[in-house]
């Protein structure tokens, strides 16, 4: 039943910082990011959900499976989920492929999935008989996913995966984790710190800060928010969904097309019909009120202005305007704001500066 | 350069040879049927503690090594007390609740065992009471260096508590394992004073090495006493010399 395809978690749980108040109804495929500073409790409400953090009091059910209530809590081993921890946490006295295998030891053989099929997603196969103390931090923790995933989880849980790693092993992570995005039936629950992960990888965003809930809802729309700068910070920007509609090859330039205009950036190689994450940060938007006819931003969108928010500066403000169905934000200080005399519903030019492509 | 480094390395192995036959020719022959008697029971008696304490300690070093109550420390002190208490103490208060009107006393009559002291499974009892600390702690210390994350790890590989204790914390624990198991044995083969309290000078049932040179020294037998040190000296060194092998294996 479609109704099911949902993961319904409420905990209440009180820690030393803060503390935990949740109720949230989650949707039962896709990534959910849980993103929030350290102490928000994301980490502690990922821990309830795999029953690693006990709340006598707590409900859980994924996908129409009660995992705990007032009644019953399944223990953490009983549980069917996958979970990656920050560090790996791999058994030092067991090979990469005795890791890999003790989770499928102790489940039914139907349910195992197929395990050359992940040690394949994951590009682990020439390291099957080292130490885990022979690997690299990336190398870790491409293991530590694919041991949780060869469980053939219903539920996925990754906390940090990334944070321990430094930039050149993030990068060399981050595809296998869009793979996953792609391919994986069932959800995933993502703890992370990082904008640049959520906006890759998440379709849902929780924001979290002091062990209550922020913000949730669908990526596109939370980061379309102006009320919540202060968990962002520089990283204000909204994400969309484009198509490569266009390749110029004289000027080695791509068209994405998105819902209500379309932007020109440099051309990645990516093929025309090729459907992609594009980032656009509030700090590289600019407005105007006629039309910028000679400027070195060549990418200028019609738009309407749909709402004005303060930024975590005191000096600078957020302006959403609405292209077509798409949003943008744009950052600007107050002084430019007031100058242009910039009004709710009103019509003007967006400059856009640069734009990210996620995948 | 291989004929002079061969020469080395025989004459080396005249030098080996020659101790191998001093040690023969000097102590092991010419220890009585008393003094063999003595050390098969002493390494009997520490055999038997040795495995008695992995089953009783491992349970209670765990718990100590996990427990967040704050009474911990109580159980703590008293498993540590025999390190401090002076042997004579233990074997006094173990002596009387051995004896027919002790609780161990009373609780083995009516089993029909009769009472423990000045018997072998006496000294059993009362050497696990000694030695527990010198179990309980390097594998205490063991289990709290493990820490939590391999035990969330199993669990999350649908591996239970018990399951994941014996295929992630005990082979993680294995040379504290070794280290507590070599400890407590040694330390049963030291002991003098609680022995002599409960176990008396019976030979065959409560006559251990320590408890045999002491009568030699006293008996002014010192040839005797000098032949059964000196092998007690030889055997502790080495135990130490594996030990610390062990120890520095793990490091690396």
């Amino acid at each position: 039943m479609a109704e099911n395809k949902i993961i319904v978690a409420r905990f209440r749980l009180a820690r030393c910082e803060f503390m935990l108040d949740v109720d949230l109804t989650l949707p039962g495929r896709g990534v959910t990011a849980l993103f929030g500073h350290s102490g928000s409790g994301k980490t502690t409400l990922l821990r309830c959900l795999a029953g690693l953090e006990k709340d006598p009091s707590g409900f859980l059910s994924v996908n129409g499976d009660c995992w705990q209530d007032a009644q019953h809590c399944l223990p953490t081993h009983k549980r069917p989920l996958g979970y990656v921890f920050q560090e790996a946490n791999l058994f030092p006295h067991l090979t990469v492929l005795g890791n890999l295998r003790y989770g499928i030891q102790r489940i039914p053989s139907a349910k195992v999935t197929d395990l050359t099929s992940v040690i394949d997603l994951l590009g682990i196969g020439h390291l099957l008989n080292r130490k885990p103390e022979r690997l690299s931090g990336g190398e870790r923790q491409r293991v530590g996913i694919a041991r949780a995933l060869a469980l053939n989880p219903k539920l996925l849980l990754m906390d940090e995966p990334l944070s321990a790693l430094d930039v050149q092993r993030k990068n060399e992570i981050l595809p296998y984790l869009e793979r996953l995005h792609d391919e994986l039936e069932i959800p995933v629950i993502y703890v992370t710190h990082s904008p640049d992960e959520v906006a890759r990888l998440a379709d849902y965003l929780v924001v979290l800060e002091q062990g209550t809930v922020l913000a949730e809802g669908g990526l596109f729309n939370v980061l379309t928010r102006l009320d919540l700068p202060i968990s962002l910070g520089e990283d204000v920007g909204v994400v969309l969904s484009a198509t490569i509609g266009a390749i110029d090859d004289a000027w080695q330039l791509a068209r994405l097309d998105f819902a209500g205009g379309s932007l020109w950036t440099r051309h990645h190689g990516f093929g025309v019909g090729r459907t992609l994450r594009v980032r656009v940060l509030a700090r590289d938007v600019s407005l105007a009120v006629e039309h910028p006819s000679l400027s070195s931003i060549q990418n200028i969108l019609f738009g309407v202005v749909d709402a004005i928010g303060d930024d975590h500066h005191e000096g600078l403000a957020l302006v959403r305007v609405c292209v077509g169905e798409s949003v943008f934000i744009a950052r600007l200080t107050k002084r430019a704001a007031s100058e242009l005399n910039i009004q709710l519903g009103q019509s003007l030019w967006l400059q856009v500066k640069s734009v990210a492509l996620l995948e | 350069m291989s004929a002079c480094n061969l020469l080395v390395i025989e004459f080396h192995y005249i030098v080996i040879y020659i101790k191998i036959y001093l040690i023969r020719w000097d102590v092991i022959v010419s220890l009585t049927d008393e003094d063999w008697q003595a050390l098969s029971l002493t390494l009997y008696l520490a055999s038997i503690v040795t495995l008695l304490l992995f089953v009783i300690a491992t349970p209670i070093a765990w718990w100590l090594a996990r427990t967040k109550l704050r009474w911990k420390s109580v159980i703590a002190a008293v498993v540590a007390l025999p390190i401090v208490l002076p042997p004579s103490v233990l074997g006094f208060y173990l002596l009387l609740a051995m004896g027919p009107n002790g609780v161990i006393g009373y609780l083995t009559q009516r089993l029909h065992w009769g009472t423990l002291p000045f018997t072998f499974e006496g000294l059993v009892i009362v050497s696990a009471f000694y030695s527990l600390p010198f179990m309980v702690q390097p594998l205490q210390a063991a289990f709290e260096s493990i820490g939590d994350k391999p035990l969330e790890a199993a669990a999350t590989l649908r591996a239970s508590s018990f399951d994941a204790f014996f295929t992630v914390i005990v082979p993680l624990a294995l040379p504290g394992f070794v280290s507590a198991g070599i400890l407590t044995f040694a330390h049963t083969v030291g002991e003098f004073g609680v022995v002599l309290m409960v176990g008396g000078n019976i030979p065959g049932e409560t006559r251990v090495v320590s408890v045999q040179i002491f009568d030699y020294v006293e008996a002014l037998e010192y040839q005797q006493a000098h032949k059964l040190a000196g092998f007690m000296l030889l055997f502790s060194f080495l135990l130490l010399l594996v030990l610390n092998s062990v120890r520095l294996k793990k490091q690396f």
